[in-house]
């Protein structure tokens, strides 16, 4: 469960004075749901995940992350959160298998239990033959595999993926997008950023529509057609922004 | 504290770090490789110059003493000494290096030796040419050897005791270790350049382990873990101290190995240098120099590795390494001037206490006092240090500055 409460960050920019990155952003999601976040480049989506993850602090405002509050208890927060972002890259000279052991250990996993996770993840992946090939030897395709792996090997009930597709091939990409969906199956909180708007249609049971650091618009697929009158979801998206600009 | 999280990282930085070629180099092949390299490729020449140059007869001219026939016959008879024909342009000679000195002989040199006259020998040379230096030392002890027979036979004449002209001698005596001047010297530098090693042994990993990351986006990745910085930062500096440690040690190592091996070359060689070659260097004062190192790698670790973190990108830590290597620098020019010595307020300045600690143990006098002092306050240095880059590593503003 995430439940996020007014949630604000703000930057100082030598140019522009003070920035709110993310403005009052409240939403929540329940176990066994995937909440799609919308947005255009620069709309806040990835700070707003990053201080679900607490990588960032919050200005103001809180969130619960599986009843943890991100302020108070960081460290238990990200103990029960996979986060998974453009910004979270491999260690290259880490083969695929010594990545993810490492993250399973800071994760404070047993070697018995790192070991089961491991082989389990890495056959659902399909990634045998490439557990022990360095990482900066990997396709993009394989390493977005790695970073899934890296992610979900504590099993956390939480998972936070920002825009996880992102210059992957088709079929890599459909892999990630049925992983995504096997999270939800397994009844994991699920938050999910994209651009890519079939990969909406397809996973989110409920879309946040993030502008300028404010959520405009939140709801069903079929509430956010109704409201915005069209059918085509980047239509939808467009019409839903343009009413806030 | 918990260890764990702090032995993770560090466990997962060396592996990944002794796999990159750049900490290798730096780490290892510069202090294994490239120190014996430049030891033996300059230290050899110039064994080889000075060996040679003692051991050749240097070719001189003789100008004039053509109404001194004994004195050219001792000249020619000379084994020290090739004499050649006298030419007018006997300075451009030498300053070409085809003759490597010159003696002008006053008129009637032999008679006026014989009536008890004084005459001058001007030896001509070349300031700074060590060969021309050689060949003019030659021909000074020539003419000394020459006024001393003289004097010798003078007294006998006059049935006078050789030591007629010596009536009383005198002595100077060193009470301190013969090698203290030479060590001094050796003091101050070989710690100097040890710190300097062990800072570039630093420098690679601390880039690679903050900036190198935060541009790599390997960061964000670390951060997502249940680990409180405190323990990531803690790791990371473990490794940079690893890496500026090691170097130091390979360092110290080859710097003997190499000292111990060429002091046994010159000897074979029959060069009675013993004494002046002993240069403070021993197995006691080296591990001296190894523990009074310790606080000082981390203290160096800890600022390379605050720095390197502030860093935008890896070029922007690159550039603050000039500043950095400075400030090491400049504590080893200041322990070379005159008149520097260690005191209680200089034992309290960091890195300029340790090369004055060291140079006082080179020389052969441990002032336990002040290497206590030293040791503390380098620790206390290289506790602050730390501090200040864990806090740093705490900001938003440094981890994500941009």
């Amino acid at each position: 469960m995430i439940e996020v409460f007014q949630l604000t960050k703000s930057f100082h920019d030598p140019k522009r004075g003070e920035v709110r990155a993310v403005d009052a952003v409240s939403f929540q999601c329940k176990p066994g749901q995937i909440y799609g976040l919308l947005g255009m480049n620069g709309a806040g989506k990835t700070t707003c995940l990053r201080m679900l993850a607490t990588i960032l602090q919050a200005t103001s405002g809180s969130a619960l992350v599986f009843g943890h509050d991100i302020v108070r208890e960081p460290d238990r927060v990200r103990a029960n959160v996979g986060f998974l972002s453009t910004a979270t890259a491999l260690y290259g000279r880490l083969t695929a298998r010594e990545m993810v052991d490492y993250c399973g250990r800071l994760h404070g996993l047993d070697e018995k239990t790192l070991s089961q996770r491991r082989d389990e993840i890495f056959a659902m992946l399909g990634m045998g033959e490439f557990s022990d090939r360095r990482c900066d030897k990997l396709s993009t395709g394989v390493k977005q595999k790695v970073s899934i792996a890296r992610t979900l090997i504590h099993d956390p009930p939480v998972v936070i993926f920002d825009e996880p597709t992102l210059g992957l091939d088709v079929l890599t990409a459909r892999t990630i997008v049925e992983f995504i969906f096997e999270c939800r199956t397994r009844g994991k909180t699920v938050i999910f950023s994209t651009h890519v708007m079939s990969e909406v249609e397809r996973l989110c049971d409920v879309v946040g529509i993030i502008h300028g650091g404010r959520l405009c618009a939140e709801g069903t697929l079929a509430q956010l057609r109704e409201r915005s009158g069209a059918q085509n979801l980047e239509e939808v998206f467009i019409r839903l922004v343009e009413e806030v600009q | 504290m918990s260890w764990r999280g702090i032995s993770i990282v560090y466990r997962k930085e060396l592996v990944d770090s002794l796999r990159d070629w750049r900490t290798i180099v730096s780490m290892i092949v510069l202090p294994l490789l490239v120190l014996p390299l430049l030891w033996l490729g300059v230290g050899g020449a110039t064994a080889t110059t000075v060996i040679k140059a003692a051991q050749e007869v240097p070719q001189v001219m003789v100008i004039g003493g053509e109404d001194s026939p004994k004195l050219m016959a001792a000249l020619q008879k000379s084994s020290a000494l090739k004499t050649i024909p006298p030419r007018d342009d006997f300075a451009n000679l030498i300053t070409n290096k085809v003759i490597r000195a010159a003696a002008r002989i006053p008129e009637d040199f032999d008679s006026a030796l014989e009536n008890g006259q004084t005459k001058t020998v001007a030896v001509y040379h070349l300031e700074g040419d060590m060969k021309s230096q050689m060949g003019a030392e030659r021909l000074e002890r020539f003419f000394r050897d020459l006024r001393e027979t003289t004097v010798r036979d003078r007294l006998q004449a006059l049935n006078l005791p050789a030591n007629f002209t010596k009536p009383f001698d005198t002595r100077r005596e060193n009470v301190a270790p013969q090698r203290k001047a030479l060590g001094e010297f050796i003091g101050s530098v070989v710690p100097w350049f040890v710190m300097l090693l062990a800072l570039t042994g630093a420098v690679y990993p601390a880039i690679d382990l903050t900036t190198g990351e935060k541009e790599r986006g390997t960061m964000e990745t670390l951060l997502c873990c249940p680990v409180p910085r405190s323990h990531l930062v803690l790791g990371k500096f473990l490794l940079t101290f690893t890496s500026a440690i090691v170097t130091a040690a390979l360092s110290i190592c080859s710097i003997g190995g190499m000292y111990f091996a060429s002091q046994k070359f010159l000897i074979s060689k029959g060069l009675p240098l013993t004494d002046q070659l002993s240069l403070g260097i021993s197995a006691k004062s080296l591990l001296a120099l190894f523990v009074m190192l310790l606080p000082i790698a981390m203290l160096l670790s800890a600022v390379q590795l605050s720095v390197s973190l502030f860093a935008k990108s890896v070029r922007e830590a690159q550039s603050y390494f000039v500043p950095v290597m400075l400030m090491v620098i400049m504590p080893g020019i200041v322990a070379m001037m005159p008149g520097v010595e260690l005191n209680t307020g200089l034992a309290l300045v960091p890195l300029l206490n340790a090369i004055l600690g060291m140079k006082e143990i080179f020389a052969g006098t441990f002032h336990w006092g002040y290497l206590c002092l030293i040791f503390l306050s380098s620790c206390l240095y290289a506790a602050l240090a730390l501090a200040l880059a864990v806090a740093m590593f705490k900001r938003e503003s440094v981890l994500f500055r941009s």
